[in-house]
């Protein structure tokens, strides 16, 4: 792939994954209001989640469609859907907001609930990849 | 405050656009990253959540919007929902810790996403603090 080809990639994969990852933000604010911040607990973890399915799925498919897409998937929309950005910010905000209770769960529960979800995500593709190696329909 | 669809449709353009240029951003400083540090560790992840971060922090004291204006601010949409969101990461993040981790070095693993973690809101509270002195 040209370095041309991967920038626009990434760059429709990012921009269809941060489009949708504002939708979330508005859904979670019209549903649970702005004191958590659910809606970027909720785009990181599940990000993660698939990023982590992609990469185990690919991983033994060098030449599948996953595989060859893996710049739109991966670091275009998966990369665009999470933020760390916003996720740094709202902790400070908890914090300067004198909720520092608040800041330590929302730091806490994101790092393990990516961490558990990329995992998930891994074995979930990994199992999928030899289940189908295993019934010969690769 | 409630977003009528016209203002959702307009929200959504900006996203995107800040968006593509943000994630286009990341993937040319992880390449410059990888390029001069190499791939044993992933340097260019961490150097764009960190910078992202410090800019992060600086934008949001210097717009000082209300707490309604974020659903329609377009500098907001743009620059912090779109580029800076786009241009940040925590799947990469996530992925590059399992990694690390399944590659047995854990401790490396633990340092990467903890010292991410910690050193984004140190740098949220610097960029903060340094538009302050701007402003």
């Amino acid at each position: 792939m040209t370095a041309r080809v991967s920038y626009l990639a990434v760059g429709l994969g990012c921009a269809a994954g941060s489009s949708l990852r504002y939708l979330v933000s508005v859904a979670s604010l019209n549903i649970a209001g702005p004191l958590f911040p659910w809606g970027t607990l909720a785009v990181n973890v599940l990000g993660s989640m698939l990023i982590g399915w992609l990469y185990a799925y690919s991983r033994h498919r060098e030449h599948g469609v996953v595989a060859r897409m893996q710049p739109l998937l991966m670091a275009g929309f998966c990369g665009g859907f999470t933020t760390f950005s916003l996720f740094s910010l709202e902790t400070l905000y908890l914090l300067k907001t004198g909720q520092p209770g608040l800041a330590v769960i929302y730091l806490v529960a994101s790092v393990s609930l990516w961490m558990l979800a990329v995992g998930m995500g891994y074995w979930l593709g990994s199992g999928a990849t030899s289940r189908s190696i295993t019934n010969g329909t690769r | 405050m409630t977003l009528t669809s016209a203002g959702l449709i307009t929200g959504l353009i900006w996203v995107a656009a800040g968006g593509a240029l943000g994630g286009m951003g990341r993937l040319a400083l992880s390449n410059l990253m990888a390029s001069r540090f190499g791939t044993h560790f992933p340097w260019g992840t961490l150097a764009v959540n960190l910078s992202g971060a410090l800019v992060a922090g600086a934008v949001a004291r210097s717009l000082s919007l209300s707490d309604e204006a974020y659903l329609v601010s377009t500098s907001w949409l743009l620059l912090v929902v779109g580029v800076l969101g786009g241009y940040t990461t925590v799947s990469s993040l996530s992925l590059q810790t399992l990694t690390l981790w399944l590659s047995e070095q854990h401790r490396l693993a633990a340092l990467n996403l903890l010292g991410t973690c910690v050193a984004g809101l140190v740098l949220a509270g610097l960029g903060w603090w340094l538009a302050g002195l701007w402003l």
